[in-house]
């Protein structure tokens, strides 16, 4: 539920990086902050358990300038991957804007990736939200774990198995080392802010 | 152009606020919350965004987080009581040393967060954001 404050000239989004347990939203957003760090003026808020897993979501507030004449205000969210948070993912997804779907290119992680998904659709139709119709952009991550051995999903698999109805962007990336983590939340940042276009006059 | 609409993607909402809107916001904020002494009160919806916050000049709380958190903890809280048979927990409020917050829900999509401190009284306090909420919803 975007919110466009004409006083301010100013629209906040919210943006919910979703996906699989252990998949790399944490991460994603981590590298964005250590990216951006001179330009966010907060820190990151994250609620993890002790054995660092995300518990309830990490959140990372970020100003991306000037659209339209309106002051850009994004807020990144990512839920808990583990299976038996489901309704806390629910909570989190509340009001979203826009989502990243961080899938895991690991071999074994590929049912994973499909259930999440389905959860993901599951979720969204509970707010009257359809997948298919809401701001969406693949991240196929760990894709430098290529060159290291460790067997992972073909990209056109991974687009087979996630994005063949959808037909969503999608980015090969490494939220870990770095490669379109960045382009991948650029792209859905202008996908959302294109969503509201019509609100923005 | 004025209050919130739906637009036509997958029910998703927008909430446009126009100038008008949000200068009654801040008018009730000021009258009925800030001029009994509390620290700061910001109206945000249960996605977490901020719509309208004001202070007495001397907060330094990062109110983005903040909003982030409450709207996550109020549905923490929210399902909690679904759990053991509630419709909703009626106080939400977090008391410290220095600083207490009091949350309070003034519609399904709407929450109030209050940061006051030992000068105000938690009953005073309760009654205050009750007409204040009464009149938000006049307002949204």
């Amino acid at each position: 539920m975007a919110i466009i404050n004409l006083k301010k000239k100013e629209v906040q989004a919210k943006i919910v990086y979703y996906g699989p347990g252990r998949g790399g939203k944490t991460t994603n957003l981590e590298y964005i902050y250590k990216k951006f760090r001179n330009r966010i003026q907060t820190e990151m808020v994250t609620i993890k358990t002790h054995g660092d897993r995300t518990l309830f979501f990490d959140f990372l507030p970020i100003e991306i300038g000037r659209i339209k004449g309106y002051d850009i205000r994004i807020q990144l969210y990512t839920v808990p991957g583990q299976v038996k948070y489901e309704s806390t993912r629910r909570l989190v997804l509340r009001g979203v804007d826009g989502i990243v779907f961080v899938a895991d290119s690991l071999s074994v992680r590929r049912k994973e990736n499909i259930l999440s998904l389905k959860s993901l659709a599951d979720n969204l139709a509970s707010y009257k939200k359809n997948i298919s119709e809401i701001p969406l952009v693949f991240q196929y991550n760990k894709r430098d774990l290529l060159t290291e051995g460790i067997p992972l999903l073909p990209v056109e698999w991974l687009e087979k198995d996630l994005n063949s109805k959808l037909k969503a962007p999608s980015f090969e990336a490494s939220a870990l080392k770095g490669p379109n983590v960045v382009e991948t939340m650029k792209k859905i940042i202008i996908v959302t802010i294109d969503s509201l276009r019509k609100d923005l006059t | 152009m004025d209050k919130k609409h739906s637009t036509d993607t997958g029910g998703q909402r927008t909430y446009i606020f126009t100038p008008a809107k949000l200068s009654k916001i801040e008018a009730v904020l000021a009258v009925d919350l800030l001029d009994v002494g509390v620290h700061s009160v910001t109206l945000i919806d249960m996605a977490g965004n901020i719509i309208s916050t004001m202070d007495n000049g001397e907060n330094k709380h990062d109110l983005y987080s903040l909003a982030a958190l409450a709207a996550g903890n109020f549905g923490a809280v929210s399902t909690m009581a679904g759990l053991v048979g509630e419709d909703e927990f009626s106080l939400l409020f977090h008391k410290g040393k220095k600083e207490n917050i009091h949350f309070s829900k003034v519609t399904d999509e709407f929450l109030l967060i209050t940061i006051f401190g030992k000068e105000v009284s938690l009953g005073f306090l309760r009654l205050k954001v009750a007409e204040a909420t009464e009149k938000l919803i006049g307002i949204l």
